[in-house]
């Protein structure tokens, strides 16, 4: 029913390998699979001169790359796709400013980090911090809670 | 026994793997370990395995044993455990499984931790995949932490409340109480996430938008945010771009146009700061942009006056000239969905959208093909109808059919001359003639009829295009009608409209007798051309030669063709003085409905069929005393009558009950055109009505299948498909009846899902006999165009020893075969 809703968020390379999936809407392994196929293949046949957005199933699907990341969201009809982006953007600037000039490996190695940033900025596929220091600082406190002598290490390593 | 291998080990480990098979094997083995691992209830490494099964769950592979120990890893008083723990869970786990609700407790405990970034990682878990189960358990806690002075546990309650509202509507009420000062916060993310609330609850519940507009005085309070977060200096924590936070004002934005809509009150209490906004945002950057373009959105949805409606489509039009395609993309997007409101002030920008059909992105040619369509209109039909025909020429094959019934539905509308109709059909059927709808060749033989002083003109025009191409079925089709009909005019040079063109009878029979021949030609076309070659029997002299040509498909193996021939020879041999009067012109048709589709939808950019009301076309008038004898000739065909006629039992109000209990699902029963006695004669000498006689239907080798079966009815579907159109399926239903009683008046109805489109045919009784003594048959044509999963809604009903039956139904199994 309601129309704003994101329904979920992938992030995969050009050769089209997973690197995290976020999905906010209750479905199946099986459907899940389906879906990320279909999709990571309808948007790496996009031609760079097309817009980030295009209309797939009846949801909207709003994807930008970054380097050699695609980061992709699908979102309900109705919403706004340029403030998709910007949400897309300022997640980018989160993972940028947490790992240092971030890349694909980083999220590779890191992707738990990745997920917990996520979810310090996301949640339910909504905003719920609007600044960018608040985020970090959450995951920095969250960091320093985590139990000393733990491969989990602050600092990420390849 | 050693300590199992780190993660980021595992990924190094994982990644140098050379093959597919290679990688699988680790795999294999690494799971092997982590399985004995959790079989030994190992406390200190099971986040360490789980954290790993992780990364091989997002390399595709199974992790379903991982699922308890995630809750185990939940309960444990580690930080580090519960944080991986609740994302394995996020990952793994799902709300269809019960065990999902093993989970409960422990986000409960959690919401009451004593540490904040446990309580946040309770919340976050809700508000991701809470099930409505566990929702209701745990609203209250939610509720609680709604109220909390804690601005980083308020935003997070803020949207878990969400998704519980999302989750069990019932429970919206009472979150109530605590939104009463949300808003007074100074916290962004919590003014966020609580104007993310207030617009899912006044978005489900007219009382609480009410409620809000009334007694809570929402509006007001939003505008003094929005201003001030526009007027206030540079704030680094919120700015992006020199915007200081455009998530919220955007947010805001979007309330307001839904407490605004339809409210007199409200949209004048917003029209300053929207003015304020849509002439103040800079617009060098996307962010920028992306307000403007909430801020439109909302203008645009409610009671604005009309400078603020003026100035929201021309900021629309700007955007239309921005570099950015993005930013031209959402400018189409709305235009199209203010044309029919605005549509005065989205004319303005007609040039510029015209010039979008040359953009280079598909989606954004879409929606200005759609738009150009609604902004043509009888002063800028020429210009447009001439942008358009070249955007047909050029443009990708998914566009032709639907551009080309647009042509089609503007030149109907607006035709500033006959001469200009016509030329412009001939033009879109020589362009992208393979690709116009099937609808499209009787309407058009309808129009070129009725045009009586262009049929030489016209008739001259489409031979010429057949010299050129026989490959375009609709054209050939048409062409050939028009020659049967108009073949003498050819013949005698009469042409007013331009240099009329030397042909000779053997000439024209000689192009009609290529299309009877060559592989190019369909069936259907075929049957088209030896129909003409007969007419023409009455309007050439070549006679013999005619009759030989009859004579020879009179052994045809196309059985079509054969029955036509045979018919024919036998109007030569035995009924010739008949010939005449049955060959003779056809008479204007009178044209009581809008053939084919009568509005091109406004599906914003969506690929959908534009024939949205399939209003059946109505019986030709046919001399129907002629035919009628042709029937007692022919020696009473047993053909089922294809015209739309309706069993005259359902009355037209029918339409409106079936709708309301097959929901949402786009409806096509038998179309109640006027009683019309069933035994119609079929018309055998000229292919206009909707379903042409001839068998346009090509064997698929799909299996059948049982639709419906209960209490003695049993509904069969059988398929075809049919040609030339593989979108379209073909399905006749038998229905037989097992028990002892006959089942009369008895009615079939259906409903597909939106996407696609159906054609119901009349059925060839309202009786199914007892006992399988006979069965009631019907076709159903199924349009899916997106291929999309065929599923049905069936309704019947019948009287049955006295009693009224009615019985809805869903078929869901339809063969892959019938809809891919």
């Amino acid at each position: 029913m309601s129309s704003f809703q994101m329904q979920f968020m992938l992030l995969f390379s050009r050769q089209g390998k997973l690197r995290l999936q976020k999905w906010y809407v209750p479905l199946s392994d099986k459907e899940k699979k389906k879906i990320t196929r279909e999709l990571v293949q309808t948007v790496l046949a996009r031609k760079p001169k097309m817009c980030s957005f295009l209309e797939w199933r009846d949801l909207k699907v709003v994807y930008k790359r970054y380097a050699s990341l695609y980061f992709c969201c699908a979102v309900e009809n109705q919403d706004n796709e340029l403030i998709t982006l910007e949400i897309i953007h300022r997640y980018v600037e989160l993972l940028d400013k947490y790992f240092g000039s971030v890349c694909e490996l980083d999220i590779i190695f890191n992707f738990e980090k990745a997920y917990f940033i996520l979810d310090e900025f996301l949640l339910g596929g909504e905003a719920q911090e609007t600044s960018k220091k608040n985020v970090l600082k959450a995951i920095e406190q969250a960091d320093l809670l985590q139990e000393p002598r733990h491969e989990f290490f602050t600092v990420p390593v390849y | 026994m050693p300590a199992p291998i780190r993660l980021r080990e595992l990924i190094r480990t994982i990644r140098t793997a050379r093959t597919q098979a290679e990688e699988r094997e680790m795999i294999q083995k690494e799971c092997a370990a982590i399985r004995s691992s959790f079989r030994e209830e190992d406390n200190t490494y099971r986040c360490r395995n789980v954290a790993k099964l992780l990364y091989m769950h997002m390399l595709g592979y199974p992790a379903h044993f991982g699922q308890l120990e995630c809750l185990k890893l939940i309960a444990s008083q580690k930080f580090t455990d519960k944080r991986i723990g609740y994302l394995g869970a996020m990952l793994l786990l799902d709300e269809r499984q019960d065990v999902h609700l093993l989970m409960t407790n422990c986000i409960k405990n959690d919401l009451n931790h004593s540490t904040q970034y446990v309580q946040g990682l309770a919340l976050c878990t809700l508000g991701c995949m809470g099930s409505s189960e566990m929702c209701r358990d745990l609203a209250g806690e939610v509720e609680k932490l709604l109220k909390t002075s804690n601005s980083y546990l308020r935003k997070k309650a803020a949207l878990c409340a969400v998704h519980v509202i999302r989750k069990v509507p019932e429970l919206m009420e009472m979150f109530l109480p605590a939104t009463k000062n949300l808003l007074s916060e100074k916290n962004h993310g919590v003014l966020h996430t609580s104007v993310v609330l207030l617009t899912e609850m006044c978005e489900r519940s007219p009382d609480m938008l009410a409620h809000f507009r009334k007694n809570e005085k929402l509006v007001p309070q939003l505008v003094r945010i929005l201003k001030n977060l526009i007027m206030s200096g540079y704030s680094p924590e919120h700015d992006v771009s020199g915007i200081s936070d455009p998530f919220l004002q955007v947010r805001i934005l979007r309330l307001l146009r839904i407490l605004g809509k339809s409210d007199d009150d409200s949209s004048e209490a917003m029209n300053d700061i929207l003015a304020q906004v849509a002439t103040n945002t800079e617009t060098s950057k996307n962010v920028g942009n992306a307000i403007l373009y909430e801020t439109v959105l909302t203008i645009m949805d409610i009671k604005s006056e009309s400078g603020l409606r003026v100035l929201a489509i021309n900021i629309l039009g700007r955007f239309l000239l921005n570099n950015d395609k993005n930013i031209r993309y959402v400018a189409l997007t709305s235009l199209l969905k203010t044309v029919q409101t605005d549509h005065n002030a989205v004319q303005r920008h007609r040039s510029t959208i015209v010039d979008c059909l040359k953009d280079l992105d598909v989606s954004i040619k879409r929606r200005a093909m759609e738009l150009s369509f609604a902004l043509v209109n009888g002063n800028n039909v020429r210009g447009m109808m001439k942008e358009l025909l070249y955007f047909l020429d050029s443009c990708d094959p998914e566009f032709k059919a639907d551009c080309a019934s647009g042509v089609f539905l503007a030149a109907e509308k607006y035709a500033p001359s006959k001469r200009w109709h016509i030329d412009t059909v001939m033009r879109v059927l020589t362009t992208a003639g393979s690709y116009v709808r099937d609808d499209s060749v009787p309407n058009l033989i309808q129009l070129i009829t009725n045009s009586v002083e262009m049929h030489a003109y016209t008739v001259q025009r489409l031979y010429k295009a057949l010299l050129d191409d026989i490959s375009q079925q609709p054209l050939v089709q048409v062409a050939s009608w028009c020659i049967g009909e108009y073949g003498d005019l050819l013949l005698s040079g009469q042409c007013e409209e331009e240099e009329p063109i030397q042909v000779t009878e053997d000439e024209v029979l000689d192009v009609l007798e290529g299309l009877l021949a060559s592989n190019l030609s369909t069936p259907v076309t075929r049957g088209y051309s030896l129909t003409a070659i007969m007419k023409l029997s009455t309007r050439f002299s070549s006679v013999n030669r005619i009759k030989k040509v009859v004579s020879v498909y009179g052994s045809s193996i196309d059985v079509e063709l054969q029955q036509r021939a045979v018919e024919y020879n036998a109007l030569f041999k035995k009924y010739d003085h008949m010939r005449p009067a049955l060959l003779e012109r056809m008479p204007i048709m009178e044209k009581t409905a809008t053939n084919g589709p009568s509005e091109i939808v406004q599906t914003n950019g969506e690929a959908e069929p534009s024939a949205v009301e399939a209003k059946h076309p109505p019986p030709v008038a046919q001399p129907a005393n002629q035919a009628n004898d042709l029937l007692d000739l022919l020696g009473g065909n047993d053909v089922v009558p294809v015209i739309q006629t309706s069993m005259p039992t359902k009355p037209a109000s029918a339409g409106g009950e079936l709708l309301d209990l097959l929901g949402d699902l786009s409806l096509s029963g038998p179309a109640p055109a006027p009683s019309v006695p069933s035994s119609q004669p079929p018309f055998l000498l000229d292919g206009l009505s909707s379903q042409p006689l001839f068998n346009d239907i090509a064997p698929a080798g799909i299996p059948p299948m049982i639709a419906y079966n209960k209490n003695g009815l049993k509904i069969d579907f059988t398929f075809e498909r049919a040609n030339p159109n593989p979108n379209v399926a073909v399905i006749t239903i038998h229905a037989t009846n097992s028990t002892e009683s006959e089942m009369t008046e008895f009615v079939f109805q259906a409903a597909v899902p939106k996407t696609f489109q159906l054609q119901l045919l009349s059925p060839s009784s309202n009786v199914v006999p007892a006992l399988n003594q006979g069965s009631v048959t019907q076709v159903i044509r199924v349009l899916n165009p997106q291929k999309q999963q065929l599923r049905m809604r069936i309704k019947l009903t019948y009287t049955h020893k006295g009693s009224p039956v009615q019985d809805l139904s869903e078929v869901n199994n339809f063969p892959p075969q019938s809809w891919q």
